[in-house]
C-alpha cells in the first residue's frame, strides 16, 4: 500500500481509538495513538496474512502467515481498530468496546473468540515469551514466516522481559522481530523518573540481539522502511529488536507527549476537538 | 480387603519420565521444556531421542510458561516441567493469563510436590499448589498415586485438549497399580469396596490409605478406599455413591488442608448429602527439613493418621 493510503488508514484508526475510549469513558488512548503508525504499517503493508477470496481469514494456529502479539495489552483500542479495519471482524463491533458481553474486552483475550487475538495480555511482561514460543513452533513446523511482538517501554521494567531477552538469542530465535514502543512515559510519569530504562539498545545488544532504531515512529514512511529493514535482518541467527521512538497521544494535539492521557477518556468536547484533527477516511463505525 | 502387594518401589517422577519417553516416540507434536532440572524430572530418554523437541529454558520459569503458551500456536503440545513450587506459585500469573485464560493446551508437569521432597525444606515443599491450580477456570488437576499411574496419566494428558496440572513426587514408593492401565481423566478409581467409611485419597496418600484399610480391617472396620487421582474435574458421582453407602468420609492428601482435595470433597458433601468428614492433610503450616518418613509422621500424613481419622468420622455418624 502507498504511504499516503497507509496514512489515511492511520487517521481512521486514530478516530476509532478516541471514539471507542470516549464511548465507554475508559481505556488507554495515549499509547494506542502513539503506536498507530506501526500497527497500520504491519497489518496493511508488511505482514503476510492468510487470505481467502481477497479477505483475511483467522485460524488460531496461523500456519504460513506472519503473527503479531501485543504484549502491552492496554493499547487494545488500537489493535481492535486495526483488526476490524483489516476485516477480521465487523467494524460495528467496536461500539461494544469494554462493555458487558463484548468480545472486545478491556485487554485483549482469545477467551471470547475474537478473530485476530491469539493470547491474553494485560498483565505485563509476558508477550515476548509467548511470541518466542510461537516462533519456535514455526521453526518446528518448517514455517518460514515471521513473528512480531510489541512491548511498552515501561513494560521493560518487568523481570520476565529479561528472561525472554536472554532466551531468544541463546536459542537463535531469528524469526522473531520485537519492538519496544519508546514513548518515554508511563502511568506515574516520565519513564526516566519512574524507573529509568537507560540505554535499551545497548542492553539488548549485550544480550545478543540485532538491534535497530527507528527515530521517527510516527512517520509512516520511516516506519515502513524500518519494518522492511528488520525483515531483511531476520533469519541470520539473531532475534531482531526495533527501538521505536513514538509520541504518546500522537495525532491529537492536546494528548501528545504527556503521560496524562495514558488511561484517561476524552469528554464530549475533547472528542470533538480530537476528531476535527483526524480525517474520516474509511467511514466511522 | 482387596490385597495390594508390590515387588518394586519407584518414584512417581520416573513414571513421568517413562511416559514422556513413550510420548516422544508416538506423538510428534509433544515438546518438553525444563528450567534447569532435567535430571530431577527424568527427561533424559526423551531428550536423547528428540533433541529438537526439547527446550532448555534455564532458571527462568515465568518465561518457560509463556513460551509454552506460544508453542501451542502452531499445534505443539508443550510439557513445561520443573519442581512443583516453581511450576505454580512462582508463575501463577503467567499460568493464569497466558495459559488458563487464553485456553492454551499446555501441560504443567510438576515434580517434588509436597512434604516428601524432604531435606530441602519448606522453600521447596509446596503444599498449596493443588488449591492454586484448581481455582483456575478450565484447569485440570491430576495427582497420580504411583509410578505406573503417573506414566499412564502423562500419556493420557497429551491426548486431552486443554491446560493440565500434573503433580508428582520425589521419593520411591510401592508400585501397586497395573502397568498397562488406561488412565481416564476425571474418573475415580475404586481401590477397595467397603461399607463403614469412605477414604478418598490422592497421590502418595493412596498407598497410606491402603495400609490404613488393612489396619482398620483387623479391627473389624470395613473401609471403602477411592483414589481421586483427578482433583479437577472431580468425580462427584463416585463420591456421592460411596458416601450414600458408608455415611462418613475421610480425605487424605499431601497438601494444606485449605484448598486441596478435602475442600473439594467437602463442597460435594455439603451441597448434596451431609455426612461427617475428617481431613488428613497438613494443618495450614509450612513444612521443614527432614526425611520424607519423618515429615509425614510429624505432619500427620501416615496410615495411622488415616485410621484415627476414620474412627473419628465413624463416631460422628448420626
Amino acid at each position: 500500500m502507498e504511504i499516503e493510503q497507509l496514512e489515511k488508514v492511520a487517521a481512521q484508526v486514530r478516530r476509532d481509538i478516541v471514539r471507542m475510549v470516549h464511548g465507554c469513558q475508559s481505556g488507554h488512548p495515549g499509547g494506542s495513538l502513539g503506536c498507530t503508525d506501526l500497527l497500520v504499517a504491519l497489518y496493511f503493508e508488511r505482514m503476510k496474512l492468510n487470505e481467502k477470496d481477497g479477505k483475511v481469514v483467522f485460524e488460531m494456529d496461523g500456519k504460513g502467515e506472519d503473527l503479531f502479539f501485543l504484549s502491552n495489552g492496554h493499547i487494545s483500542p488500537l489493535l481492535y481498530s486495526v483488526l476490524a479495519r483489516k476485516g477480521y471482524f465487523p467494524v460495528a463491533e467496536m461500539a461494544t468496546f469494554r462493555k458487558l458481553n463484548s468480545r472486545l474486552q478491556g485487554h485483549p483475550t482469545p477467551h471470547e473468540h475474537l478473530e485476530g487475538i491469539r493470547i491474553a495480555s494485560g498483565s505485563l511482561g509476558q508477550g515476548m515469551s509467548v511470541a518466542i514460543g510461537a516462533a519456535l513452533s514455526k521453526k518446528l513446523n518448517n514455517d518460514n514466516s515471521l513473528v512480531y511482538v510489541l512491548m511498552g517501554d515501561g513494560e521493560q521494567q518487568e523481570g520476565q522481559v529479561w528472561e525472554a531477552a536472554m532466551f531468544a538469542p541463546h536459542h537463535k530465535v531469528d524469526n522473531l522481530i520485537a519492538i519496544v514502543d519508546l514513548n518515554g512515559q508511563q502511568i506515574d510519569g516520565p519513564t526516566a523518573k519512574v524507573m529509568d530504562n537507560r540505554d535499551l539498545a545497548a542492553k539488548y545488544e549485550a544480550f545478543g540481539w540485532e538491534v535497530m532504531t527507528v527515530e521517527e515512529g510516527n512517520d509512516m514512511a520511516s516506519v515502513v522502511k524500518g519494518l522492511y529493514e528488520a525483515k531483511s535482518k531476520a533469519g541470520h541467527a539473531k532475534p531482531v529488536m526495533i527501538i521505536l521512538h513514538t509520541g504518546m497521544g500522537y495525532g491529537v494535539d492536546f494528548m501528545m507527549g504527556s503521560h496524562k492521557w495514558h488511561g484517561v477518556a476524552p469528554n464530549d468536547e475533547q472528542l470533538a476537538a480530537a476528531l476535527a484533527q483526524l480525517e474520516e477516511s474509511m467511514g466511522d463505525y | 480387603m482387596k490385597k495390594y502387594t508390590f515387588t518394586e518401589k519407584k518414584d512417581t517422577r520416573s513414571g513421568f519420565g517413562a511416559g514422556m519417553h513413550e510420548l516422544g516416540q508416538k506423538n510428534p507434536n509433544v515438546v518438553a521444556l525444563c528450567a534447569d532440572l532435567v535430571g530431577s524430572l527424568k527427561l533424559e530418554p526423551f531428550i536423547k531421542e528428540n533433541p529438537e523437541r526439547f527446550v532448555q529454558c534455564g532458571i527462568s520459569e515465568a518465561n518457560m510458561i509463556s513460551v509454552s503458551a506460544g508453542l501451542t500456536i502452531g499445534g505443539k503440545i508443550p510439557f513445561a516441567t520443573t519442581f512443583a513450587n516453581f511450576a505454580t506459585g512462582r508463575v501463577y500469573d503467567q499460568i493464569r493469563q497466558s495459559v488458563a485464560y487464553s485456553g492454551k493446551n499446555v501441560k504443567i508437569c510438576a515434580s517434588h510436590a509436597g512434604l516428601t521432597l524432604g531435606e530441602d525444606g519448606a522453600t521447596h515443599q509446596i503444599l498449596e499448589d493443588i488449591g492454586m491450580m484448581k481455582m483456575l477456570p478450565g484447569m485440570t488437576v491430576i495427582n497420580p498415586c504411583d509410578y505406573n499411574q503417573t506414566k499412564a496419566a502423562t500419556i493420557a494428558i497429551a491426548d486431552y485438549e486443554g491446560p493440565v496440572y500434573l503433580r508428582f513426587g520425589r521419593p520411591v514408593i510401592p508400585i501397586f497399580t497395573d502397568a498397562d492401565q488406561k488412565f481416564e481423566i476425571g474418573k475415580a478409581w475404586m481401590v477397595n469396596e467397603g461399607t463403614d467409611v469412605s477414604i478418598f485419597a490422592t497421590g502418595h496418600m493412596v498407598w497410606e490409605a491402603i495400609q490404613a484399610g488393612e489396619q482398620l480391617e483387623a479391627e473389624g472396620i470395613n473401609a471403602e478406599i477411592i483414589n481421586i487421582h483427578t482433583i479437577k474435574p472431580l468425580d462427584e458421582e463416585a463420591i456421592l455413591k460411596s458416601i450414600a453407602k458408608t455415611r462418613c468420609a475421610v480425605t487424605a492428601e499431601e497438601h494444606n488442608r485449605l484448598g486441596g482435595l478435602g475442600d473439594s470433597v467437602a463442597q460435594v458433601i455439603v451441597k448434596n448429602d451431609l455426612v461427617p468428614q475428617e481431613y488428613v492433610a497438613v494443618n495450614d503450616s509450612f513444612g521443614e527439613s527432614g526425611t520424607p518418613a519423618q515429615l509425614m509422621e510429624k505432619y500427620g500424613l501416615t496410615a495411622a493418621d488415616i485410621v484415627a481419622a476414620a474412627k473419628r468420622a465413624i463416631a460422628r455418624k448420626k
